[in-house]
């Protein structure tokens, strides 16, 4: 393999590893938020044991998107320098407006949230939280740009061959980008919905089994409370309940939303990149069925041996055109359209390297593009289902008994990560070959393209590129067990975990010498 | 001369200014939870110093390298991939100290903490190195050919500057940390402390001196040398406000040395933003490796509005948290077990199942 294929696999890995982490602090920061001004506003107690609880897991995961995301922004210039010099012009502004207006208010008002409690009056301290979650919002949105620039370049001119920024307006209100701003907060709270729902069922499971609620003859739940489980008083059955139901509520409204906001995605799609609306359907003739299956070799780039299992008549065109009739162009037409317009063979340039001089594939690979697609529709809605399912199942006020519909939620979690994922695979593997992907109203010399062949950094060695790719992968899968095994932690300690003054059976034991006594007025109420 | 394109030099210049003003500190508490502090009481202490600030003083270095991208993507490229297998060291560094400040107090084990100590330490050594042999290489040239990428292997950027860079950076963070945790905690670590820099600091900003030195010789301007005393100076008098007991002047006149320092090997440097030691003709300058004027514009504009912001926020974060911290004010460290139908006994927590007095159902 040479530099370019390691440095994409790199890429992949790492982006869709950060992306784990980044939609679960933007949804659950998001709803931390709504918690602790829920309890702000009402006093209930239930609700400072949600933001505790909820604010931790937040907190875990938090931290590890800040480690990750690092390696995003120095990946450019380190991995893909010629791309860097290509598109540094209007590519850079994006991110250095990200650091500089957004990812500095996210950290800083975090910390004053973390460390603030009790420090802080509770308004300003509750303002902390909402400036941070604002910071992570903004941040979402100026990386969007920057992505959406390579998916649909607007705003520039071309100069000394490169594309220089000329309208920021443009730019920063690329349609492609706010609606994919739109899709990706919607995805996030999702993601943020389905940890609260399947977390909460665990819970509510685990006071059932532990006998502490039990259900009279309708099946209505008759609370209890346990004096040897640390926290499981009868405010603990509030805080699960309310936590299930206001997660699932989120996912539901929020699938609902990146419904919404990925049929504007595709029409635009379709538009932008008609090639990658194709290859997510594999479809190769002309025509206006969506694919429910299709069989055969949905890899082979020529089209020739996908069969057409299963179609939905008219529904590809609704997709793309809000009708029934217009004829979507397939793989086999775009083909020589784009041959005509962005060349049919790579320029004989040793930018190129080995790949100078060779013919075009412009065909996306298509079973990552078509299942990715599917996967991404498929999981979303299948957490949504769920959701909904959750709400019916938990309707007089506990989970069933069920040790498999536990674990049910429990795995059900992973659906909107899985959907977010699958997203970013095929809308990035479906730009291929560009980098930066054409747009198809610009023609003649103020083209904007870039193909990724050309972009990976010409000074550094596939050595180089294999060193960093293991090292970088081995930390991150190290990082995630840990990751996942603290989560588990303080997920089975319940809110206990995140609030230890609610432990009576240690209580008695200090003689009153924990936090909040009287004795210790300086004793800082959050310390690493 | 252009005028945007130098603002944004100078811009860039005081972000990492900026970054190693701020980030030093919580670097070299870093590299100190293993060789200065004594007993886990006191690593807690130095750890909370800069609990709930170290975040956002590393946001400086994600701003310098996205600034440096916007305004000047050539130098950003050529740089960045040039020092390749470095930067990945600072990146898993840089990822491992982060990872640890969050995660060492949520397991209440020795061994966790002992690990996560190490990548504290280990982290932030690794990090301050290769972050100053990066800017003394930026200073001091790489072997870039006419496109602006590295010749001569994944190597070719190790040369002497490298070390005193990174040497320059490390020694730096641990003296200007000495000096932050004497003015930041109380007790027999404050007294320590103070001592550690009285001690060592002619050793720990040496390598800095050598740096900017070996600029001002290379290609200074008269203004370098002044600029070269009046860090010395600076030195001097956080030295003596150390001995006298005044910890918060000795730490603004550490920042003062940095400030004449760094401004001395940048403005020494100035034209150029990475030379190019194979043919001066392929340098980068802040005129063919920079942005076109509407982006620098459009810029300078947010900088405008975003720096001052910046500013006042983190000013008044440093404010809120501005008492010192002491062994009695750490809460004990909080330990739990799963809330499940079984209680955990001593601290090996070994479950064992205990009946449930409550409910029916078994």
């Amino acid at each position: 393999m040479e530099a370019l294929d390691i440095a994409r696999w790199q890429f992949g890995i790492v982006t869709v590893y950060h992306f784990l982490m980044v939609p679960l602090t933007i949804g659950l920061g998001t709803l931390v938020a709504i918690l602790q001004t829920r309890w702000h506003k009402t006093g209930n107690e239930a609700y400072l044991r949600m933001t505790k609880f909820w604010g931790k897991l937040f907190l875990i995961n938090f931290i590890m998107g800040v480690a990750t995301g690092i390696v995003q922004e120095f990946q450019f210039g380190m991995a893909w320098s010629e791309y860097s010099r290509f598109v540094g012009d209007v590519f850079g502004a994006p991110l250095a407006m990200e650091a500089l207006l957004a990812f500095f208010v996210e950290s800083t008002f975090l910390g004053l949230w973390i460390f603030g409690w009790k420090k802080l009056p509770p308004r300003i301290h509750l303002a902390c939280l909402w400036i941070a979650v604002a910071g992570s919002i903004v941040s979402a949105y100026f990386i969007l740009v920057a992505n959406s620039w390579m998916q649909h370049p607007v705003g520039v001119e071309m100069l000394n061959g490169r594309p220089v920024m000329v309208d920021a307006w443009a730019v920063f209100t690329n349609n492609t980008a706010l609606v994919a701003f739109f899709h990706t907060i919607t995805g996030a709270l999702a993601v943020a919905g389905g940890f609260l729902l399947g977390i909460s069922w665990y819970q509510l499971w685990r006071r059932r089994k532990d006998g502490i609620d039990t259900v009279d003859a309708t099946g209505r739940v008759i609370v209890g409370e346990s004096a040897t489980i640390p926290g499981r008083d009868k405010k603990d059955h509030s805080v699960w309940i309310k936590s299930l139901r206001f997660g699932a509520v989120v996912a539901m409204i929020a699938f609902a939303g990146s419904a919404v906001s990925g049929d504007l995605s595709g029409k635009l799609m379709f538009e932008q990149q008609p090639m990658k609306m194709a290859a997510a359907e594999a479809a190769c003739h002309d025509g206006t069925s969506f694919s429910i299956l299709s069989l055969g070799d949905v890899g082979s780039r020529d089209c020739s041996e996908v069969v057409a299992v299963m179609e939905v008549p008219g529904l590809l065109s609704f997709l793309a055109h809000n009708d029934f009739t217009t004829e979507i162009k397939g793989v086999n037409t775009l083909v020589p359209e784009y041959q005509a317009k962005y060349g049919k063979y790579l320029p004989d340039d040793p930018m190129y390297g080995d790949r100078a001089g060779q013919e075009i594939n412009y065909v996306p690979v298509m079973p990552v593009t078509y299942w990715g697609f599917r996967m991404m529709i498929g999981f979303g809605g299948l957490a949504a289902a769920a959701a909904a399912v959750a709400l019916w199942a938990t309707r007089k006020g506990t989970v069933p008994k069920s040790k498999a519909l536990m674990r049910l939620a429990l795995i059900g979690i992973l659906a909107p990560f899985g959907a977010n994922a699958a997203g970013w695979i095929f809308t990035e593997m479906g730009r291929q070959p560009f980098v930066v992907a054409p747009n198809p109203s610009m023609s003649g010399i103020d083209q904007v393209f870039m193909f990724t062949a050309s972009a990976v950094s010409p000074g550094v060695s596939a050595g180089e590129v294999i060193f960093s790719l293991v090292a970088l992968t081995t930390v991150y899968a190290v990082l995630l067990v840990v990751e996942v095994v603290l989560l588990t932690k303080y997920i089975r300690g319940g809110v206990v975990s995140a609030m230890p003054e609610l432990d009576q059976t240690k209580k008695t034991d200090d003689g009153g010498a924990g936090p909040g006594g009287e004795a210790d007025d300086d004793v800082l109420a959050f310390a690493y | 001369m252009d005028f945007l394109p130098t603002l944004w030099f100078i811009l860039i210049a005081v972000l990492w200014i900026g970054y190693l003003f701020l980030e030093g500190f919580d670097l070299g508490v870093g590299i100190l939870m293993k060789t200065f502090a004594r007993g886990e009481k006191e690593r807690r202490v130095l750890l909370n110093t800069v609990g709930p600030v170290w975040d956002g003083n590393e946001v400086w270095l994600l701003t310098a390298g996205g600034a440096t991208f916007a305004a000047f993507p050539f130098w950003y490229a050529s740089l960045f991939s040039a020092l390749y297998i470095p930067l990945v060291f600072v990146l898993i560094a840089l990822i491992f100290r982060a990872v640890a400040f969050e995660y060492r107090g949520k397991v209440h084990s020795d061994m966790w903490r002992t690990v996560w100590d190490w990548a504290i330490a280990l982290g932030s050594f690794v990090a301050a190195f290769g972050i100053g042999a990066m800017l003394a290489l930026t200073t001091t040239g790489l072997p870039l050919n006419a496109n602006g990428d590295r010749v001569g292997g994944p190597f070719a950027w190790f040369t002497w500057y490298a070390v005193i860079g990174g040497l320059a950076v490390v020694g730096f963070a641990i003296i200007h940390a000495a000096a932050f945790v004497a003015l930041k905690t109380d007790g027999d670590i404050r007294h320590r402390a103070r001592r550690l820099v009285g001690r060592w600091m002619p050793v720990g900003l040496a390598p800095m001196a050598v740096w900017a030195i070996a600029v001002a010789l290379e290609n200074g301007k008269w203004f370098s040398w002044l600029l070269i005393a009046v860090a010395v100076a600076c030195a001097v008098a956080s030295w003596m406000a150390n001995k006298a007991g005044r910890e918060g002047l000795s730490f603004l006149a550490m920042g003062g040395f940095l400030l004449a320092g760094a401004t001395a090997i940048f403005s020494a440097a100035y034209p150029v933003v990475l030379p190019s030691t194979l043919d001066p003709l392929w340098n980068l300058t802040v005129e063919n490796a920079s942005s076109s004027s509407y982006t620098l514009g459009l810029m300078s504009i947010v900088a405008a509005v975003g720096v001052p912001l910046v500013l006042a926020y983190q000013a008044w974060t440093y404010w809120i948290f501005r008492k010192r911290i002491t062994v009695a004010h750490l809460p004990e460290p909080h330990e739990f077990g799963p809330a499940v139908g079984y209680v955990s006994v001593g601290s090996t927590s070994e479950p064992h199942f205990e009946h449930t007095t409550t409910g029916g159902d078994s």
